[in-house]
């Protein structure tokens, strides 16, 4: 990839999330109808979910190139989790406020220890303490090596994180599947609706790819940064 | 060299290094046990509540009393670099891992006959249910597996001791909540039936890691 010229087709990308973005507020906010029975706060659902599936898809993928680091020891695989993991962080906090705000008029609480909130609170601070490992290696290598290990370590730990909370009870709702109107707040989707949710969805997706690649140019242009440094301070040494 | 002999001789290693210094079994009970009286102290317990709160109680002074040993077990191979040596020897690096943490699960094992009984004392409980065995040797072992795993990792790191429990507690929020619900299951009488899925749980969770050790520990640990 070079890295000196920015690359165009990420400037379309840019402009197209920007436009897809204001788009799906658009459809969120006046295009998709009132839920009947929750009101105007039912609007939060589909950026929630899209922003549920780009936290997500940022943790699935930081756990296949760390699996790809270790097999291969390139550091742009190390680079790619790194961002995933970043990616994901801030998107599952999204995820969670927007949660949140839903929850306190139809749950009556911000917050419950369901074992959907509960996991996505366990994996933010799995994949923070991913942050935090990642500061005590200067060697890139095993920098590398180490985190990769624990960000593959951490997602496998998930599931059972879930079915442990999920034996308790669940409280929240699932709109997509077979298991419908499980909790309070579950409803139907309009045609309205779901095209707006599936907009949003597919907003999120470019937003994602987006950011994961101005955070993948960022991380190689950090690497060039500190092999440089390293080759000017051995010049000094000699 | 058979696998089996180069795991209990790393085993009996730690177990005789220990053994020469008494340091770490004797911290990490007394530690734990503050921990117990801490959270007795923080609740301001009832008796009904007593019963409620005890398994609790019970396994998180576990988990944090047993970070002490577990960061120990690789700094002691940090200093006078004899974990370069042991890395040289012609040996299965994960036989490494899994005598460690055998000899880990084993000062567990130690601490939990001790705080068991006493903190069961305080609560005014009788612990003595034979189940109750099977809980903590399933619920140990896990927590050494995956806490010997990290301890390797971390021990790579700058501020080794900071960065312990911000790695392990993360991941063994379901180890943790499987024992303390089979505990409370026991003491207070829960179904039988929740029991089974807990202790379940715990060995599914204890086999996950003996496979994350088995496949992992070798990149872990090579220079």
């Amino acid at each position: 990839m070079s890295s000196k010229s920015f690359p165009r087709l990420l400037i379309v990308l840019d402009i197209l999330a920007a436009v897809f973005l204001l788009t799906a507020m658009w459809m969120a906010l006046a295009y998709a109808p009132r839920e009947i029975e929750m009101g105007d706060v039912q609007r939060v659902f589909y950026f929630h979910v899209a922003t549920a599936w780009t936290g997500m898809l940022g943790y699935l993928l930081a756990v296949f190139t760390s699996i790809a680091f270790l097999r291969t020891r390139k550091l742009i695989w190390d680079v790619a989790s790194l961002a995933g993991v970043e990616i994901g962080l801030v998107f599952t906090a999204l995820c969670v406020v927007s949660g949140s705000i839903w929850a306190r008029p139809i749950w009556n609480t911000w917050w419950t220890w369901d074992p959907r909130l509960t996991t996505a609170f366990i994996m933010e601070l799995i994949y923070a303490a991913y942050l935090f490992l990642r500061r005590g290696v200067e060697d890139p290598d095993q920098r590398g090596r180490l985190s990769a290990v624990y960000a593959i370590v951490g997602f496998i730990t998930v599931p059972l994180t879930f079915l442990s909370i999920r034996i308790f009870r669940t409280i929240h709702p699932v709109i997509i599947g077979s298991a419908a109107s499980a909790g309070a707040g579950s409803f139907e989707m309009s045609t309205r609706m779901s095209q707006t949710f599936f907009f949003s969805l597919f907003t999120f997706t470019i937003l994602f790819t987006a950011f994961y690649w101005h955070r993948l140019r960022l991380g190689l242009l950090q690497q060039q940064v500190e092999a440089l440094e390293f080759q000017q301070a051995q010049e000094e040494n000699e | 060299m058979s696998y089996l002999s180069a795991l209990i001789e790393i085993f009996r290693k730690d177990l005789a290094a220990e053994r020469r210094s008494r340091e770490m079994l004797s911290s990490m009970l007394v530690f734990a046990l503050l921990s117990v009286i801490l959270f007795v102290f923080s609740f301001e317990l009832s008796a009904d509540l007593q019963k409620v709160t005890f398994a609790g109680t019970l396994w998180v002074s576990l988990c944090f009393a047993g970070t002490l040993g577990l960061t120990r077990s690789f700094s002691l191979e940090r200093e006078n670099n004899a974990l370069a040596a042991l890395l040289m020897s012609p040996i299965d690096r994960s036989a490494i891992c899994f005598g460690k943490a055998l000899a880990n699960w084993f000062f567990m094992l130690l601490l939990a006959a001790i705080l068991v009984p006493a903190a069961a004392f305080f609560f005014n409980l009788d612990p003595f249910h034979w189940a109750l065995l099977g809980v903590i040797l399933l619920g140990t072992l896990g927590y050494s597996l995956v806490g010997t795993f990290l301890a390797a990792i971390t021990s790579r790191l700058r501020n080794r001791e900071l960065y312990l429990p911000l790695l392990l507690f993360p991941l063994i929020i379901p180890l943790l909540l499987a024992a303390i619900r089979a505990t409370g299951a026991l003491l207070n009488g829960g179904a039988a039936g929740e029991l089974g899925t807990w202790l379940l749980l715990l060995a599914g969770y204890d086999i996950l890691f003996m496979a994350v050790g088995l496949l992992l520990f070798e990149t872990v640990i090579a220079d």
